[in-house]
């Protein structure tokens, strides 16, 4: 009975079902595990008010729950805790108490069962801040250079104005700093290394220098301008402040300029917390980070990924695509072609942080510094295109996946039927027509499958972008309104090495842990868009060229 | 020039006298490796005729046909000598340019292989090939082309769908008209309604029959009927070797060899 069971071949059936049903719970459950954590993050959850009892005294806590977890006695006794009889479980709240200036830290562990009361007052504010935090506490008054203006229940209507123009102002200040004065500070520099580059070649005269000096000048009258306005944009900016009691009951001044929002939560409705949700989630996908990457968003990251992906498939692509088509059409096939095509399949094979080191030794010391010195030497000592970079990065990468897009264009360009090659050349084409017209056409939806493995493999790699390019922090990304606005020498940052980075070299790990999810999540959004856009594109081609069966 | 003429008595079929040759074979052997496949093929091709190649499987008429234009070159580790001479120029001269060869001589295959692309473009094809762009003169050849092989009615108001959407034997006239387009001189078709139904072939076979007042035209076919049919010269080959060469109803009614005659009376094949 079993034995014939087994001859029928159903287990083996059932058994390729569970492994399929197995890799796709597993697949999804990560997805659904990263898409949790990362999504929740942005909720704006209540903020209790605890009466606390630790070592006899009371004391009042603010904060949200972030975690809860409960421990069985017996551990908790080998741990440290004093446990009575009658109690088998310990539990414990993780609390965000934020005002991380006052305490040290940002959050803390306590004990359930020393709770003595819990609400949820309506006045506690949340401020979100530039530095330092969040902070959690009651509004005092609001002051305006010194005096207070307002106090008691109308502080929080009168803030929320203020703040908006304080954050309209703080807009202006940036653009000031990051776009006018950087553009004029770029402008000055480029001036210097023209000077040094006309004195290097023995060029420099009167003349030269004159010029050189009156837009020198005027540059220094923009500035001056520019200096003088952003001087009376701080002044406005730092007229208010804000007085906040904490927990301990200690009174704090609270600049406006230094707050980003504010938010009465326990006052919130789902609508308006649904509101604050997208907020944040706009603010994480298109600000810039703030403290150590710990909060803001994660822009230039997003942007980093996609240019360098960019760069990197407009590098890989023709360059796989001739090498193919040079080893499936024109090379003889023999030894030395079998043994190209072994190599570059191992090349696939080789651990990606060896590609790290060979782009760091060969492309950014040997390329990158015989380039320096051959282009740019007015700009010794200090390297622009011999350091680590957005370009290298991108050729890195080229190297890493070509293997992949060798491969599929070839298994593309063999499945082309030799009628239809026949049939081209039968009418006067020669085998340079033939391809162009005919097999590379058909063959384009291989080269795109190989194009989205490589995007794939490309988008989520960090090892080697950690030595060719990549950056915990770039001051200024890679696509600017200065000539000559792609800037591929400049460093850049990345969604995985931001996820590395964020997730283990933060010193506030509880603060980063959520973003880890959140950035993991958008880095899969980013690969899967990529991908599906080139999916397709493919789909479309291979719409068009639907010529392959028999 | 060489004197075939002397050469080549015996080959030469009865009636061959008033017609006007347009390719010479002349002692053509052909190997693949080691393997001889042709042995020493000598027959004389009339212009503007039909000449039919019949034989078993495997025994080179394809292989002979496909020398006609050179496409053996594609085919790695052949080698070819003697000549073939198409108005009596030595195709295989080291001079020749391919491409150019093999716009005079035009080829049909055994499957349909149009491309992957619209009617219209398929019959321009060859055209573009060329270098020709002009929009009033594609439009006049293509509609000429597809008129010469009979699919003008069908196709002209689907001229931009894709030529995969035809059927069959539609794909076989359109890979015709995409030949004749080009206005070659000779037309060389390897079994081409070998993978069509009944009336699809019927269809050729009266296309063949319209196309040899301008073109001429080797046929490959496994069809001794469809020889009989369509052609005007028929040649029996038999293990690469041309084994007779004749008048079409003179070879099928009183064949001088007996490997033919057993050929065409069922006995092997």
């Amino acid at each position: 009975m079993i034995k014939q069971w087994f001859k029928s071949g159903s287990p083996w059936i059932w058994l390729n079902a569970a492994a399929v049903s197995t890799c796709l719970i597993l697949v999804v459950g990560l997805l659904a595990l990263i898409a949790f954590r990362g999504a929740l993050h942005f909720w704006p959850s209540d903020v209790a008010e605890f009466i606390y009892m630790e070592d006899g005294r009371k004391q009042t806590v603010i904060g949200e729950i972030v975690d809860t977890s409960a421990t069985t006695a017996l551990m908790a006794r080998a741990s440290g805790h004093k446990m009575s009889d009658d109690n088998d479980l310990l539990v414990q709240h993780l609390i965000k108490i934020g005002n991380r200036d006052l305490t040290g830290m940002d959050f803390r562990w306590i004990l359930d069962r020393n709770i003595q009361s819990r609400q949820y007052p309506d006045d506690i504010l949340v401020l979100e801040r530039r530095e330092w935090g969040n902070f959690y506490g009651y509004p005092v008054a609001l002051k305006q250079e010194g005096q207070v203006i307002a106090d008691g229940p109308q502080v929080f209507s009168v803030v929320s104005e203020r703040l908006r123009d304080a954050l309209s102002v703080y807009k202006q200040i940036q653009r000031l700093e990051k776009k006018e004065i950087g553009a004029v500070n770029y402008g000055l520099e480029r001036l210097r290394l023209k000077q040094r580059r006309l004195e290097l070649n023995a060029q420099w005269d009167e003349q030269a220098e004159r010029k050189l000096s009156a837009e020198r000048d005027e540059y220094e009258q923009q500035y001056r301008d520019y200096q003088a306005e952003l001087q009376s944009l701080y002044k406005t900016i730092n007229r208010d402040s804000l007085v906040m009691k904490a927990a301990d009951g200690r009174e704090i001044d609270m600049p406006l300029a230094k707050l980003v929002r504010i938010y009465r939560p326990n006052t919130m409705s789902v609508w308006a917390k649904t509101g604050h949700y997208f907020e944040k989630i706009a603010e994480f996908l298109l600000d810039d980070p703030r403290e150590a990457n710990t909060e803001g968003g994660i822009f230039p990251a997003i942007f980093g990924t996609v240019m360098m992906v960019i760069i990197m498939s407009v590098i890989v692509t023709p360059l796989g695509v001739i090498a193919a088509i040079y080893m499936r059409e024109y090379a003889k096939q023999g030894f030395t072609t079998r043994l190209i095509r072994i190599a570059v399949n191992n090349l696939a094979g080789v651990p990606s942080i060896v590609y790290g080191v060979f782009g760091l030794g060969f492309f950014v010391y040997i390329l990158g510094g015989n380039i320096d010195q051959l282009f740019f030497p007015e700009a010794a000592p200090a390297p622009v295109f011999g350091t680590p970079g957005l370009l290298w990065a991108s050729i890195t990468l080229a190297l890493l996946t070509l293997p992949v897009v060798i491969v599929s264009t070839e298994e593309g360009l063999s499945r082309i039927p030799k009628s239809i090659r026949e049939g081209s050349l039968a009418l006067g084409a020669t085998k340079a027509e033939t391809l162009w017209r005919t097999v590379l056409p058909m063959a384009s939806p291989a080269m795109m499958t190989g194009l989205i493995l490589a995007v794939a493999r490309a988008a989520g790699e960090v090892a080697p972008l950690m030595l060719v390019g990549v950056v915990k922090l770039a001051p200024s990304l890679p696509l600017d309104g200065n000539f000559p606005f792609l800037h591929l020498d400049r460093k850049f940052m990345h969604l995985g090495f931001h996820i590395y980075d964020v997730g283990f070299q933060s010193p506030n790990v509880e603060a980063a842990r959520p973003l880890v999810y959140a950035t993991s999540l958008l880095l899969v959004v980013v690969i899967v868009g990529l991908n599906l856009s080139a999916v397709a594109i493919r789909n479309h081609l291979r719409e068009k060229y639907r010529a392959l069966e028999g | 020039m060489l004197d075939l003429d002397a050469l080549t008595q015996d080959k030469k079929p009865q009636g061959m006298a008033q017609e006007e040759v347009c390719i010479k074979v002349h002692n053509l052997n052909l190997f693949y490796g080691d393997q001889q496949a042709l042995y020493g093929i000598d027959m004389h091709i009339p212009r503007q005729k039909v000449t039919a190649y019949i034989g078993p499987s495997g025994c080179g008429k394809s292989t002979l046909l496909r020398c006609i234009n050179r496409m053996n070159d594609l085919v790695d580790n052949v080698r070819i000598d003697g000549t073939i001479l198409l108005d009596d120029e030595n195709i295989y001269a080291k001079s020749v340019n391919v491409a150019a060869l093999r716009r005079r001589v035009g080829m049909v295959f055994q499957k349909p292989n149009p491309f992957p692309k619209s009617i219209y473009e398929n019959v321009a094809y060859g055209l573009r090939i060329q270098g020709i762009n002009d929009r009033r003169t594609l439009d006049e050849t293509v509609e000429e082309a597809l008129r010469g092989a009979a699919l003008w009615d069908e196709v002209k108001d689907r001229l931009h769908d894709n030529a995969l959407g035809m059927s069959g034997g539609q794909q076989q006239r359109l890979v015709i008209a995409r030949a004749i387009a080009i206005e070659p001189e000779v037309l060389l078709l390897d079994e081409p309604a070998s993978a069509l139904d009944p009336i699809s072939t019927l269809k050729i076979e009266e296309l063949i029959n319209e196309l040899k007042e301008k073109y001429t035209i080797v046929i490959v076919t496994h069809n001794m009927q469809q020889a009989a049919r369509v052609s005007d010269y028929t040649a029996f080959m038999y293990m690469g070797k041309l084994i007779e060469f004749d008048n079409t109803s003179h070879l099928f009614t009183n064949p001088s060899k007996k490997q033919t005659e057993d050929y065409i009376t069922g006995r092997y094949g």
